[in-house]
């Protein structure tokens, strides 16, 4: 099956994005430096998911103000997560079904489940929350959050991220 | 943009993405694409088969890919309707962005019909 990438866009989007030129003149590459049944595996969505007790939420007032503007932080989710202690601000998606089943953002459970059959060596004990609606500059990813969460994962032995764009 | 930086950093990365040929476009290392609608990148509220489908294809990829800008699709299809879909995973209202791109037009077609 090849996936449509554009069947659930609005019609007036979809133009624009497929006749994009391709923005990147060289790939990147780190090849899986371990087999994967020993690899150590994060997972990053930017669903706008945070901790609703302990962690300030995405900033959308600013971005109410300013609508250009997304906020460029992220939030470290504990793999012990509980459903009960998620919440997510993003004003460019329905929020609702993270509120009931964050896993459909950032699927904690089901990699466990893959570490518990052996599939993958580990799921790593942090997992990042970000907000996916950016300028395109990109200067708060690439200044400040991108270089954090690389050291985060590489000082936590992490050999591969699974990053899902809401 | 994100999945980039961390590769460069020596991690291996794979894009779970409802728009991978969007992504391509970026020339990310490893991609795994889903026709899902927005904000549901594995799958169904509370299915468990389905996220895991997903998350399995996201390590097969990692464990078999051998060269960047390699994808793979995965085969499942959104068990409701297409339009209830799109409708689902909208805000209640339009973000920002699009509000202010509405407005800006909106403004523009006024100048134009003044003018004439």
């Amino acid at each position: 099956m090849a996936v449509d990438s554009f069947k659930y866009l609005p019609r007036s989007f979809r133009a624009g994005f497929e006749g994009m030129a391709v923005q990147e003149e060289t790939t990147v590459w780190s090849p899986l430096a371990v087999p994967i049944e020993q690899a150590t595996v994060a997972l990053l969505t930017s669903a706008g998911l945070y901790l609703k007790e302990s962690q300030p939420p995405f900033d959308v007032e600013r971005e109410r103000q300013e609508p250009t503007w997304g906020d460029p932080t992220y939030r470290v989710i504990p793999r012990t997560v509980r459903q009960e202690e998620v919440s997510a601000e993003h004003l460019h998606l329905n929020t609702r079904d993270f509120h009931i089943d964050f896993n459909v953002a950032l699927p904690i459970r089901a990699f466990g489940q893959l570490e518990a059959d052996g599939a993958i060596g580990g799921l790593a004990d942090e997992h990042y929350g970000f907000m996916g609606f950016q300028d395109h500059a990109l200067e708060g990813w690439r200044e400040h959050a991108a270089p954090e969460v690389a050291r985060r994962l590489k000082d936590a032995g992490v050999h591969a991220l699974v990053l899902a764009p809401a | 943009m994100l999945a980039r930086l961390i590769e460069e950093s020596g991690i291996a990365t794979v894009l779970v993405t409802m728009m991978p040929d969007l992504a391509e476009k970026f020339r990310p290392a490893r991609v795994v694409g889903v026709e899902f609608p927005f904000g549901h990148a594995f799958g169904m509220v509370d299915d468990q088969a389905m996220q895991r489908t997903v998350a399995e294809a996201a390590v097969r990829l990692l464990s078999e890919a051998t060269e960047p800008e390699s994808r793979l699709d995965v085969d499942l299809e959104w068990p409701i309707d297409q339009r209830t879909a799109y409708r689902d995973w909208q805000p209640a209202e339009a973000s920002p962005i699009v509000a202010h791109n509405i407005r800006r037009r909106q403004e523009l077609e006024a100048r134009r019909a003044a003018a004439n």
